[in-house]
């Protein structure tokens, strides 16, 4: 317990709250102002998770910058308990890296953007809360809390269907809270805990009857297992519960959509493998297939809507339905593996490298969508059009973008060398020995990845120069600062992956040993 | 010279390249000729290490091959990549790891691939017209013009050169499959060029497609194929737990391999890697993207699709050979599907060949066809044989498509010169005489066209092709293989095909008399390409000579022990791991001597030159003239020119269905259909089951109608009525927050046990 370094832990959650309060304090009518404070105060908590970040020692496996339980909520046993591992942390870096440039790509907001920018720090405080916390009650606070700015953020900056999409939205998530409120509280109840870190062993180790329900804890323990899973598979969007995101993404504004992507969704990625697994293996792994399977359909099924949509932004959201579900299928490796009595070598290694791949291709899907979306939106913004049949030889009015969106392009397709292919490999390794009917037919979506992004590229860039579109403004310094960081990582993750995976395999490796 | 100091040499060889596309698209895109000089620059650096390393591996060679034999990898060197499982930076047990390695095999290929693109960077900057007044258009060929996009080109070729070279020295199979998925992304970047080049429907040639059609078709058709072989890679990774070509392929890793997967299972895999290659090498059935990968420059034709990414497929081969070796010995299917693969398309592409009217085209096809004389070489075991022609083949037809490249760009000229942009310079029909317009470029295109024939004891290709032959020879008749004797017969009819196309190729082209004024005001190509011509066309007739059999002729002339050089370097390779095996009989030993195969050899090549000759240019053709084998091959010839309409089963048996799937299947059935149409279902029951509670309450609890009102909000968000926004934001805080808040008074008061 080291309650100096945990000082940085809590600095890094809560100074995006403090800066949404100061930001509060502005003069309402200076937007430059507004924005230039946000955006040059978001480094702060970069910053935080920076200095975690190199301090972090990776040979330790267990929670570092560990608050310890601080009494928070004495009367329901819950407390205030944070700490991060080689699988919270990159979750956190990739927060506050994508924050800041979210807030740079916000600056043509101009419908109030005091209350923009502070919505959109709270977001952050809601999901690095989210990442650090070890305990139930505050994990599914700051669950819910993440959904309130992002609703409004596309209810009020969103496009013409927002009222639509931003209800949709909010349904879908809340509907899968309900279930895993319940649950939180049944958990609680039986154990007397919401430690996260406790209940690993608690819980799991629960048997016979409950006497809070009254129900054997096998019959609870599955009812939990399912809502946790229904919770966790709407936000990550796990087929069929994905279809608020295209309605979502293409209503929500620019920066709204790059968090969205880039964050939130990890966010039910996180759930399984912080809360569903540990906490249920041996349900986890009974049903192990299932989450294959349905991470299979994401990819296929995903990759096809994808190459259907004639509206930019939605193949781009459909992509991240194909992409997440890698994740998923990695997931499911981890379950089975994890949940096995026995374990041999060969699978512990294929669940290792599975697992692995899971949380690169988490960070890396990250990257590249919020590229992906910020690019759309640097089109969008000039041609005040999404349909890809309106585009048409726009490469010859603005090669700088589009050797930028190739790039960009390329890193979410998956082309080795850049950062998609290395968590897609990862986790088509690790799924081989277990889940080998599975992974060939994900081989289908990865085909369609292919086809969807040449869609994209092609209707946009590619084709004689429609006259409509002659004499469009190249990219903006500004917009050059937003992609540039995102592109460096890509490169760099698609080099030398070994920067993240050397944090996160030493957690993933402790877990399986 | 040190062994650090080779390893490092090694690294370096791609990054020239490699540098050279970071700089010009970042600092000197704005200048084309700063550009190509900086791409030079690079491809030079390359060329130079290449060689460098090349040779030095051949001094080992040459001062002792028995060391050689013993100890293949004159270079290796590897680091950790990506950590796995327990580690330390000094070491790991199940980490992936990443590196260089250098044997024989890859001092060949690099020899080779420094070389030809060396010549096609040379020859680029005078394709593009440099120094001539600047192109105005963006994105289509500017005849005659500068290209404006001169330093995107070089920037894409760099990355390709890159590419490749990263591909050739990687020691184990992810390396080599990043550097063939970058040239696949280079390709489609090139192919697709002049990405705003539109054509006019030409009843000829319905399948013609834009360049930016024909890039989407190469990358995806090549995709089906990488996405198999990740299968295959991710396979063999779990068997062999690793990738590294030199771990994998001991003896005793073999042999786990073989118990832990089975002979089958190995079968399965060399397989799935094999797809690999279908799809770069375009084999059948992938083949059909090659084709129309024409639209991109020619020098890109050259590089790409005949020098270097199209035989990476076929160094893969190479490279996972003692994988295939275990396969063709253990399974009864292996070789016959490579080998199946590999003669079914030798002769297919052969026979479309001779139908087509397009001098790349042609040549697209030949590059199809040969490359399957390979790919059936493998499937055999012949693994030499394979390499040599793949060598030589690299040479003769990298300067077969740059002489085309030459004619074309003398034909736009003449286009220019009369003021013709409707006669299609690229259509043989549309030539005629160009040898005395262009006598460099049709000199060296002879050497080049005699070399792709076989042309008896002068051309390269002739002494690699009865390589091959004897060797199917010999597996077929002594060691009575059937596999083999197909190869050979199927082999040897691709030959006379090949000789008799080409022979019309350069009677169409270059003899009899312009056909149209294009061809009268054609002219010879300037030097910078000229000279890579030449330079290659040497390679062309003399690189056949390190190959020829110890055997040769045996009782006329002396058997030697070291004549045939390009076996003994290259066999090194893969020396003492056959040795080990058991397996060196069967796939290193020199096949005994036979009249056979070699007078079948000269017979089919000058057999098939002299038809070509005494059909297409004992009479030249007249202007507008049908050509000569329309009418006795009938409905053959439309079948031929229409490439057996595998395009057309494709577009209706895969693409339209995929079309469908995605936009109609998928997004509207599924996804807006039965998902959402659940969802509103579930929605609109919600807002009548709220209408009638709605209506209890009032009668229940007349005023209290805070609850009615939100549910009533509520149903109508999820139905998308516009509704008051002030009600639906307070709705959904409060809905938020009371749910928090029931929550903890709730638990804090005890929950259901309280």
């Amino acid at each position: 317990m080291d309650l100096t370094s945990s000082t940085w832990l809590v600095a890094a959650v809560f100074s995006p709250l403090a800066i949404a309060l100061l930001i509060l304090l502005l003069p309402s009518d200076s937007k430059v102002l507004t924005r230039w404070v946000a955006f040059i105060l978001s480094f702060v908590p970069l910053i935080f998770v920076l200095i975690m970040w190199f301090n972090y020692d990776r040979i330790d496996p267990g929670f570092q910058f560990d608050t310890g339980l601080v009494e928070w909520f004495p009367a329901i046993g819950s407390s205030f308990h944070m700490g991060v591992d080689g699988i919270s942390l990159p979750m956190m870096l990739l927060t506050a890296i994508l924050t800041p440039l979210a807030i740079l790509a916000s600056f043509n907001i101009e419908d109030r953007p005091k209350m923009y920018m502070f919505l959109f720090l709270l977001l952050e405080t809601a999901m690095l809360g989210l990442f650090a916390t070890l305990d139930l009650i505050v994990f599914f606070i700051f669950w819910e809390f993440s959904l309130v700015p992002m609703y409004f953020l596309i209810r009020l900056w969103g496009g013409k269907d927002r009222a639509y999409a931003g209800f949709k939205f909010f349904v879908y998530t809340m509907a899968g809270s309900l279930g895993l409120l319940l649950s939180i509280q049944i958990i609680g109840l039986s154990t007397g805990t919401f430690d996260i870190n406790e209940l690993y062993t608690v819980w799991v180790q629960l048997e016979g009857v409950l006497p809070v329900v009254g129900l054997d804890a096998n019959t609870v323990k599955i009812i939990a297992y399912i809502a946790f899973v229904i919770a966790f598979a709407i936000k990550v969007p796990v087929w069929p519960f994905h279809t608020w995101l295209p309605d979502a993404h293409t209503q929500a504004p620019t920066a709204g959509s790059m968090i969205l992507a880039g964050v939130l969704l990890k966010m039910g990625a996180y759930g399984f493998l912080r809360l569903v697994v540990p906490l249920f293996p041996q349900q986890a792994h009974d049903t192990a297939w299932v989450l294959a399977l349905l991470g299979m359909l994401s990819i296929v099924l995903g990759g096809f809507a994808a190459f259907g949509q004639w509206d930019f932004k939605r193949l781009v959201a459909y992509s991240s339905i194909n992409h997440m579900g890698f994740v998923v299928l990695g997931i499911a490796v981890f379950a089975w593996v994890y949940g096995l009595q026995y374990t041999t070598e060969g699978y512990r290694l294929d669940a290792i490298i599975a697992t692995n791949g899971t949380v690169m291709q988490m960070f890396n899907h990250g990257l590249s969508a919020a590229g992906m979306f910020f690019l759309v939106g640097v089109i969008y913004e000039r041609t005040h059009t999404r349909d890809l049949k309106q585009y048409g030889g726009i490469w010859s009015v603005l090669p700088v973008f589009g050797g930028i969106l190739i790039f960009v392009s390329m890193a979410s397709l998956g082309l080795p060398g850049l950062n998609g292919f290395v968590g897609e490999f990862s986790i088509t390794r690790g799924a081989w020995g277990i889940f080998t009917f599975y992974v060939v037919l994900s081989m289908l979506g990865l085909l369609m990845t292919g086809a969807y992004i040449l869609k994209g590229i092609g209707s946009t860039l590619h084709g004689p120069l429609k006259p409509e579109w002659k004499g469009l403004p190249s990219m903006t310094i500004r917009e050059h600062i937003v992609i540039w960081p995102l592109m460096l990582l890509m490169l760099s993750l698609g080099l030398w992956p070994m920067w993240l995976q050397a944090v996160i395999n030493d957690t993933v490796t402790a877990i399986f040993n | 010279m040190s062994d650090a100091t080779i390893t490092t040499l090694t690294y370096l060889v791609p990054v020239g390249p490699l540098l050279a596309f970071v700089l010009i698209l970042l600092v000197t895109r704005k200048s084309r000729t700063l550009s190509w000089i900086v791409a030079w620059l690079g491809v030079f650096a390359a060329l130079a290490l290449s060689w460098v390393v090349a040779f030095y591996t051949f001094a080992q060679f040459l001062t002792d091959l028995h060391e050689l034999e013993l100890h293949p990898l004159v270079v290796f060197s590897e680091f950790i990549w990506l950590p796995f499982g327990v580690w330390t930076p000094e070491g790991c047990a199940n980490c992936l790891y990443m590196g260089v390695g250098v044997d024989p095999l890859t001092a060949v290929m690099l020899f080779a691939v420094g070389f030809t693109v060396t010549m096609i960077f040379i020859y680029s900057v005078g394709y593009h017209n440099w120094g001539k007044p600047i192109g105005k258009i963006l994105g289509v060929p500017n005849h005659g013009q500068e290209e404006p996009l001169m330093a995107r080109f070089f920037a894409f070729m760099s990355l390709f050169a890159g590419g490749m070279l990263v591909l050739v020295v990687a020691n184990n199979l992810l390396l080599l499959f990043i550097g063939w998925e970058v040239m696949g992304l280079c390709s489609y970047l090139l192919i697709g060029f002049w990405y705003a080049r539109e054509y006019e429907p030409d009843p000829k040639n319905p399948q013609k497609l834009p360049p930016r059609w024909a890039s989407v078709k190469a990358f995806m058709t090549t995709r089906i194929a990488d996405v198999i072989m990740l299968l295959g890679i991710v396979y063999f990774y779990r068997v062999f737990g690793t990738l590294t070509f030199s771990q994998a392929f001991s003896a005793e890793s073999l042999e786990h391999a073989l118990e832990t997967a089975g002979a089958t299972g190995l079968g399965i895999m060399t397989l799935l890697i094999f797809a690999g290659t279908v799809g770069k090498s375009a084999q059948w059935p992938l083949h059909v993207w090659l084709p129309n990968a024409m639209e991109g420059p020619t020098p890109v034709s050259a590089v790409i699709h005949a020098a270097a990414m199209v035989s990476a497929g076929v160094y893969l081969l190479l490279r996972i050979f003692p994988l295939i070796g275990v396969g063709l010995h253990e399974t009864s299917f292996v070789g016959p599907v490579i080998a199946g693969v590999g003669v079914f398309t030798a002769f297919m592409a052969a026979t479309m060949a001779v139908a087509q009217d397009d001098v790349k085209g042609v040549l697209a096809y030949s590059t199809i066809s040969q490359l399957g004389f390979m790919v059936a070489a493998i499937g055999m075991g012949a693994y030499i044989a394979a390499a040599f022609h793949l060598i030589t083949h690299a040479f003769f037809k990298a300067l077969l498509f740059l002489g085309s490249g030459s004619v074309i760009h003398g034909m736009e000229h003449g286009a220019e010169h009369v003021h013709d942009h409707h006669t299609d310079p690229q259509d043989m029909m549309n030539m005629g005489g160009l040898r005395k317009k262009m006598p460099i470029t049709f000199w060296t295109f002879l050497i080049g066209g005699l070399a792709l024939s076989g042309f008896p004891f002068f051309s390269a290709g002739f002494w690699s092709k009865d390589e091959i032959f004897a060797e199917a020879f010999a597996k077929g008749t002594v060691e009575g293989e059937i596999v083999a004797l197909v190869v050979f017969v199927g082999l040897v009819a691709a030959a006379l095909l090949t000789a008799f196309y080409t022979m019309r190729q350069i009677s169409l082209t270059f003899l009899g008399k312009p056909r149209t004024p294009l061809a009268e005001h054609a002219h010879e190509s300037n030097r910078f390409m000229t000279i890579p011509l030449i330079l290659l066309s040497i390679f062309a007739v003399a690189l056949g000579w390190i190959g020829i059999p110890d055997n040769f002729m045996q009782g006329i002339l002396p058997v030697s022990e070291t004549r045939n050089i390009m076996h003994h370097f290259v066999g090194a390779t893969l020396y003492e791991l056959l040795h080990e095996l058991g397996l060196l009989e069967q796939f290193l030993k020199t096949p005994d001597w036979s009249w056979v195969p070699l007078i079948a050899s000269l017979l089919v090549a000058t057999l098939g030159l002299f038809a070509g000759w005494w059909i297409y240019g004992r009479k030249p053709l007249e202007s507008g003239q049908e050509d000569p084998l329309v009418r006795p091959l009938g409905p053959m010839y439309g079948f031929l020119m229409n490439k057996w309409y595998w395009d057309e089963l494709y577009a209706t048996v895969f693409i339209r269905p995929t079309v469908w799937v995605s936009e109609t299947l998928v997004s509207q059935w599924i996804d807006k259909g039965v998902i959402d149409g659940i969802l509103h279902i579930v929605a609109n029951g919600y807002y009548a089951s709220a209408g009638i509670a709605a209506r209890i309450e009032v009668a229940l609890f007349h005023g209290v109608d805070v609850l009615k009102d939100w549910t009533l909000e509520f149903a109508r968000g999820l139905r998308s009525i516009q509704t008051g926004k002030i009600q639906e934001y307070a709705l959904v805080s409060t809905i938020i927050g009371a749910v928090l808040a029931i929550m903890i008074l709730w638990i804090a008061s005890g929950g259901w046990s309280g």
